[in-house]
């Protein structure tokens, strides 16, 4: 008797217990009404151009707030300038973390920046989710399995040009216009991985610039002089832009592969001049606002709605936008998976559980997936070349490695 | 074309540039004795206000014109309100206020303009020249400069005013004792120098393109350029600045290889200053014990 | 008097570390290690009249000695501070040496060139394998000894606490005494200091030396507290921010660095604060509106504030 009371009263207790209401400790940054996703990116300083990112999520969940929230719960994007410094990335993440204790934190932007809050994060065990940048390093599930990337790494998209140049033009001499920091480097060990033991036959110069340069002539004039026939422009816009004019200035006509984070027409081809830039080639998985192919598109049409709703000031050409918006697609993909449990451990696992999403500002068949032994989120991408008024998508999409 | 020629001719385009806004520089300097390092921004705060006009309709050299004179007056205001009253203030609180202004406009044209990049028109355009190495602009540009020199060169030597402006800021109490208004000289000071900054930045934009953060790269080089040729010669500036351009893309090209061209630039500074401490062409102070 | 002000607010500093939380610590540790920074730029600059627009670089050079020391070599941390030290003070001197033939502006701008310069040598591939280049190095955060009951956050700012304290210690001593006139007079009239017998040569390239020895403690300090170092860590904009901290502060003032700390790594998030869009042009703006109102500084104003309030001497 005493037995079966006892049973039945642990069985109780275990029932209550699994009716109480979750405590704060067991999903920091969740309420009955809202939660709180942390961010930072630099709104100041020589990168604040990825400003508009942060200004494009918090407009997005904006967005999202409107239209009910998720789960009943209103989002609290909370995000913070890091000037990409790293070392006010790791007090403005320990601030969210500790201080405001968000439930993760979502896109953060640069490559050493979230460096240099991996350990910490994953010390913490706080997501870090869906970080911006294109470096490999991201996917990492054994050693830091609470970060994982966003944007295609910029060796698959190397590897991809080196295949190009293979098919296309296998006895070329290729020179490499790189900026020299972990972006630049990438493309470069991409391109090593995808030329393999061709690379020392094939590279014969390559040229590096610093982000605080003036201007690349003198390293385009050693490019053209080592009577390279094929360039690779590892740029961001300013550098990318200067040089697809210089390559034209000098009537040089190599087969030229451009960085996909320099195919903005706005920002890159018009500043150069879109006749200067014919034959340029590059691979892409965002859509392009001025690309008068996406016109009528009921993707991108969605997208402009939002802009002029919540973001009218913005941009349209700035490519960092549509991506934010993918990215913000994305997250509440995996939120929505998360079914009202929004503890970190299962935001982390629905976040690496995403079979094949189609964000309506990325290129049809770039999709989003995630699966345990596949945490690059986006792995596609399709070539395109630039035909003098808009870039030409041509071939399949390419899964990268 | 043989490279060499080319990297020649490259270093000397980028020169012009560095020159320009040398120049700009030796103006602050001559008129205030004190560099502001905000020149590039306010320089580039004035580009921007250019390209609006011109999208607004305006012909070139007509909103080329009202920029100057915009500036102008955004430069003696800035002198009148901020620098006026701190002028008994130590110059190391001068050169804080002149990292605010810096902050200030670099983040206000962000805000105002965005961070997208954005081309600007030359007056000189036209096919390129040279194999391709020397852009119409860049013969343009270089005259331009030059005329800028000229003219700051003549309104030093031979009028008054120009006498009178380096004497208030060489020596501000005897000045006033002369009869010089030396709060008008400071005022006008800043104003030219702001000028000759339009200048500069409206012949620098077409070639690196125009955003908030256009002039931080091309600064450092230009005061290597001042320092070289002497902070106190317009002439010197221009020379440092043209010299600065062509080491760099040689220096770079074949002697330190990219990844150390500005360690370059800074033993060039340092060995050329521990021989000659006022640069190549600057005038060598001696002050009275 | 000094020391007995100095005693009651390491004590009362130190039983901060007992209530705030890990943020807010690690927040104060920064401010600790600035303010040896700028501590290390006023005596050059202050005291001694050597614009220096380049300390970031000597703050490099601690961040990555640190950073070497324990994640190559594995070795303690509290054994890489007299390393950089001895290192730091050394380049210091070698900066000193040309700096004797530039005066004023021209010292300033090379000085500046110097901070441009280092993120690019960071990365260079010669120095590769102990830089880790553009990937920088991850320092591991120290655990307190054992026995003690500490959070290693806890830990870290007391242990950040105690040297500061030794070195505004060290700060102090010099600038009240011999050294801090000599010092003075080499920067106000250094023809007539010379006549006086100091070898003003000598005493210029020594201050630079014991300046970047501060300054690289702080910058073997910052990394452990951060936790990372990388080229993108140690920008020009770290050297113009320390000499912002230093005019805030005071140019000549030991307890205005600890200021001047305060203003530059508090105020970014507070212009954060009131605008997203142009931080920038909040921070711009406050630096201009404190300097212009208070020209020497703060402790130039706490000066003058305290100057006034005494009562007025009787004149006969």
């Amino acid at each position: 008797m005493l037995r079966r009371t006892l049973i039945a009263s642990t069985a109780a207790a275990a029932a209550l217990g699994r009716l109480r209401p979750a405590r704060a400790a067991d999903t920091p940054g969740v309420t009955a009404t809202e939660i709180k996703i942390g961010n930072t990116v630099p709104y100041s300083g020589p990168a604040s151009a990825y400003g508009a990112i942060g200004q494009g999520l918090v407009a997005f969940f904006k967005k999202v707030n409107d239209e009910g929230g998720i789960a009943g719960r209103k989002v609290n994007f909370i995000s913070l300038d890091d000037g990409y410094a790293p070392p006010r990335t790791v007090e403005q993440t320990k601030r969210l973390v500790e201080q405001d204790e968000v439930a993760f934190i979502l896109n953060g932007l640069g490559t050493p920046c979230q460096s240099a809050v991996q350990r910490y994060m994953n010390q913490k065990k706080v997501p870090q989710l869906f970080v911006s940048s294109g470096a490999d390093k991201w996917a990492n599930p054994k050693q830091f399995p609470w970060t994982i990337g966003f944007n295609p790494s910029y060796r698959t998209e190397s590897q991809i040009y080196a295949k190009y140049v293979l098919a296309n033009k296998p006895d070329g001499k290729i020179g490499v216009l790189y900026q020299n920091d972990d972006f630049g480097k990438d493309y470069l060990a991409g391109l090593k991985e995808g030329l393999g033991d061709k690379y020392d036959r094939m590279v014969v110069k390559t040229a590096s610039y610093e982000v605080t340069d003036p201007t690349i002539d003198s390293q385009a004039a050693a490019l053209q002089g080592s009577g390279a026939d094929v360039l690779v422009t590892a740029a961001t816009p300013k550098f990318a832009a200067q040089m697809i004019r210089k390559v034209a200035d000098l009537n040089w006509h190599p087969m030229h592969l451009l960085s996909n984070v320099s195919v903005s027409t706005a920002s890159v081809i018009t500043p150069a001049g879109p006749e200067r830039a014919v034959g340029v080639m590059s691979a892409a998985y965002v859509k392009d606002n001025a690309d008068p192919q996406w016109k009528d598109d009921p993707g991108m049409n969605e997208w402009r709605a939002f802009m002029a709703k919540y973001m009218p000031s913005g941009d349209l050409n700035d490519s960092n936008l549509p991506y934010a918006y993918a990215v913000g697609v994305t997250a509440m993909q995996a939120l929505k998976q998360c079914n009202g449990d929004f503890s970190r451990e299962n935001v982390m696992k629905q976040a690496t559980s995403i079979t094949s999403l189609q964000p309506p500002t990325l290129l049809p068949g770039c999709v989003i997936a995630t699966s345990e032994t596949n945490w690059h989120p986006i792995a596609h991408m399709q070539m395109m070349k630039w035909n003098g008024t808009r870039w030409e998508l041509f071939g399949n999409v390419i899964e990268g490695t | 074309m043989p490279e060499l020629l080319h990297q020649l001719l490259s270093g000397v385009a980028s020169g012009g540039i560095y020159a320009s806004v040398a120049l700009a520089l030796v103006m602050i300097y001559q008129a205030t004795h004190v560099v502001n390092f905000a020149q590039g921004e306010m320089a580039m705060f004035s580009t921007y206000i250019a390209l609006t006009l011109i999208q607004a309709g305006l012909p070139y050299w007509a909103a080329f014109a009202l920029t100057v004179l915009v500036s102008f007056v955004i430069g003696s205001v800035i002198q009148r309100l901020l620098l006026k009253p701190m002028a008994e203030a130590p110059v190391l609180a001068s050169v804080g206020v002149f990292i605010g202004l810096l902050l200030v406009f670099n983040s206000l044209a962000g805000w105002f303009w965005t961070y997208t990049l954005k081309p600007f028109p030359s007056p000189f355009d036209g096919p390129p020249l040279l194999g391709g190495f020397v852009t119409r602009h860049d013969l343009g540009s270089t005259v331009v400069t030059l005329v800028v020199l000229l003219l700051i060169w003549a309104f030093f030597r031979f009028t008054k005013l120009g006498l009178g402006m380096r004497a208030a800021a060489y020596n501000p109490v005897s000045s006033r004792l002369m009869g010089i208004r030396v709060d008008a000289m400071l005022a006008l000071g800043w104003g030219l120098a702001a000028a000759i900054g339009a200048v500069a930045g409206m012949m620098v934009a077409p070639v690196v393109f125009l955003d908030p953060n256009m002039m931080a790269s091309v600064l450092l080089y230009a005061f290597a350029g001042a320092l070289l040729g002497g902070i106190d010669n317009p002439a010197g500036a221009v020379i440092g600045g043209f010299a600065i351009g062509v080491i760099e893309n040689l220096g770079g090209a074949y002697l330190v290889g990219n990844e150390l061209k500005l360690t370059l630039a800074l033993v060039i500074i340092v060995l050329v200053l521990t021989v000659r401490p006022s640069g190549l062409f600057g005038r060598t102070v001696v002050s009275r014990v | 008097m000094r020391w007995l002000i100095g005693l009651i607010v390491v004590l009362a500093a130190a039983g901060l570390a007992f209530g705030a939380s890990d943020y807010r610590l690690f927040q104060l540790t920064t401010v600790i290690v600035y303010a040896i920074a700028i501590l290390g730029l006023a005596l050059v600059t202050g005291f001694t009249g050597q614009i220096s627009l380049g300390h970031g670089a000597f703050y490099a050079l601690g961040a990555y000695v640190t950073a070497v020391m324990m994640s190559l070599w594995d070795l303690p941390y509290w054994s890489t501070l007299p390393v950089s030290a001895l290192l730091c003070a050394a380049l210091g001197f070698l900066v000193g040496l040309p700096a004797l033939r530039l005066g004023g502006l021209y010292l300033a701008l090379t000085t500046f060139g110097l901070a441009v310069a280092v993120p690019q040598l960071l990365k260079h591939k010669l120095l590769e394998p102990w830089t880790g280049g553009v990937q920088g190095l991850v320092v591991m955060k120290p655990d307190p000894p054992e026995g003690i009951p500490l959070s290693a956050d806890q830990w870290l700012y007391l242990f950040t606490l105690v040297v500061g304290a030794v070195m505004f210690a060290l700060a102090d001593n010099l600038v009240h005494g011999r050294i801090g006139r000599a010092m003075r007079a080499v920067r106000d009239h250094s023809l007539a200091a010379e006549a006086t017998g100091i070898d003003v040569a000598l005493f210029k390239t020594r201050s630079f030396a014991v300046s970047a020895m501060f300054t690289g403690v702080a910058g073997s300090l910052g990394a452990i507290a951060v936790g990372f170092v990388g080229p993108d860590s140690f920008t020009v904009l770290l050297s113009i921010t320390l000499f912002v901290g230093l005019v805030v502060g005071g140019l000549t003032s030991v307890p205005g660095a600890l200021v001047g700390a305060a203003f530059i790594t508090f105020l970014p998030n507070a212009a954060e604060q009131v605008s997203k869009a142009a931080p920038g042009a909040i921070y711009g703006a406050i630096l201009i509106a404190v300097l212009f109102l208070l020209p020497s500084g703060v402790a130039g104003g706490v000066t003058s504030l305290w100057r006034r309030l005494q009562p007025q001497r009787g004149r006969t």
